[in-house]
């Protein structure tokens, strides 16, 4: 059995570990509920966008030309994948899902026989597609918890120049995917994996049924939107996957408290034992040094 | 009967708030909005939109996005919008010689596609104050 003292240093170790996964903790929790408030705030803006969207794509159809955001290209052979992760650890499991399906689908995609470029946002998931040795066509690190629309947009512009055709017809990409850490509740968070170009176009469920009179004209209109519609979607994911970061965080830090609280109770009791083994010991010994004294 | 106005952006709602008059800078020309508008889609430029409640205008310097008008009820997707009277000059200007100077240092096409939207900022910024100033 170690020492009482090796014991009591132990114990004051584990006790400095725990203030700080519990100073993380509520640091995470109240991260986490301002994140929660930024996706919350973009939701009108985002909201407004869809039914507008909604109506024209509508309208747009009947007339027959599509907007090529909205149009799929005839064989799939190159697809893109924007892979939202944090730029920290001490998340829980968040990270390793996250590239765990990322994984998945890059094979998933190759035995179809596509080949994958990533735009990765995010330093764990940067750092996990240059270990693979995945093509990386573009990054965004360093976004912080709060990050204005203008720091996403380049990964947004990415994505729209590589699936739109360029002057001479060509384009980069055909499908391109996105990958983010959905937030479910405070304890689930889970990695999501949607198709996001070309864009789906919403339903009649969206439509406000106004005869709208455009200027300059409904294809100005729709082409000025959809950008805009591509780049909040993307600003949504991203304020989302923060959000799961620091709920994925608190959850850990708040797991690695209760178990720093179990092992000190534990800690605690053999080190009284060994105090009282101890003692006993020193009592029976000069006991017994009495006993051989008096003979 | 007054106009509900609404400025959001994609960060957050800038104004709400019940209005007797809009003005905005769509890329056809200015338009204003009275009550009972015939509803209207429209791509807004940069440049000064204002309200006028009781008689007072309220200005707001935006950068582009679009203005949804129903017959009580204006909405503008902007993507920026600021108070116009909150506008610092000196620092606009600055921004705006950053962003000409990150346009031509540029490493890669994301850092001409931020530099491209800091400087669109700056100039609308600017050009709203200036017009601020010469109405003074």
């Amino acid at each position: 059995m170690a020492s009482a003292r090796e014991i009591r240093r132990r114990i004051k170790s584990v006790k400095n570990t725990g203030k700080i996964t519990k100073a993380m903790e509520l640091v995470s929790a109240s991260k986490m509920r301002r994140a929660q408030r930024n996706v919350l705030a973009t939701r009108p803006y985002a909201d407004r966008l869809y039914d507008v969207m909604g109506e024209l794509t509508l309208r747009s159809m009947g007339g027959g030309t599509k907007h090529p955001l909205l149009q799929p290209h005839p064989t799939v052979t190159r697809v893109a994948l924007i892979l939202i992760t944090p730029d920290r650890g001490l998340c829980g499991a968040l990270n390793s899902n996250l590239t765990r399906a990322a994984a998945r689908f890059i094979t998933d995609q190759k035995s179809q026989g596509r080949s994958v470029s990533v735009i990765a946002i995010g330093k764990k998931g940067r750092d996990f597609i240059l270990r693979v040795g995945q093509k990386l066509d573009s990054e965004i690190i360093g976004l912080g918890d709060a990050p204005p629309l203008v720091d996403v947009l380049p990964a947004a512009t990415t994505a729209i120049n590589g699936y739109s055709p360029d002057a001479s017809g060509n384009y980069d990409y055909d499908e391109v995917y996105l990958l983010c850490a959905e937030f479910v509740n405070t304890l689930v968070q889970r990695p999501k994996l949607r198709r996001f170009l070309p864009v789906e176009a919403p339903g009649n469920a969206g439509a406000t049924k106004v005869d709208y009179s455009y200027e300059p004209s409904q294809e100005d209109v729709l082409d000025q939107l959809l950008p805009r519609f591509i780049e909040v979607q993307l600003y949504q994911a991203i304020l989302e996957s923060i959000a799961s970061e620091h709920s994925a965080r608190m959850m850990a830090m708040r797991n690695a408290n209760d178990n720093a609280k179990e092992l000190v109770r534990d800690l605690t009791l053999t080190y009284n034992k060994a105090r009282q083994a101890a003692i006993t010991t020193e009592i029976s010994e000069i006991a017994a040094g009495a006993t051989a004294l008096n003979q | 009967m007054p106009i509900q106005l609404e400025i959001v952006t994609a960060e957050r709602v800038v104004l709400s708030e019940e209005v007797d008059m809009v003005s905005a800078p769509s890329v056809e020309g200015r338009v204003g909005i009275l009550p009972r508008h015939e509803p209207l889609l429209t791509v807004l430029q940069p440049g000064e939109l204002h309200y006028v409640k009781n008689g007072v205008s309220m200005p707001y310097a935006i950068s582009g996005g679009f203005m949804e008008v129903l017959p009580n009820r204006v909405t503008i997707l902007a993507d920026t919008a600021e108070r116009a009277d909150e506008i610092d000059e000196t620092r606009a200007e600055q921004a705006r010689l950053q962003a000409e100077q990150a346009m031509r240092d540029r490493q890669s096409t994301e850092d001409l596609a931020r530099a491209e939207i800091a400087l669109r900022r700056a100039t609308v910024r600017l050009q709203v104050a200036k017009l601020r100033r010469n109405r003074q």
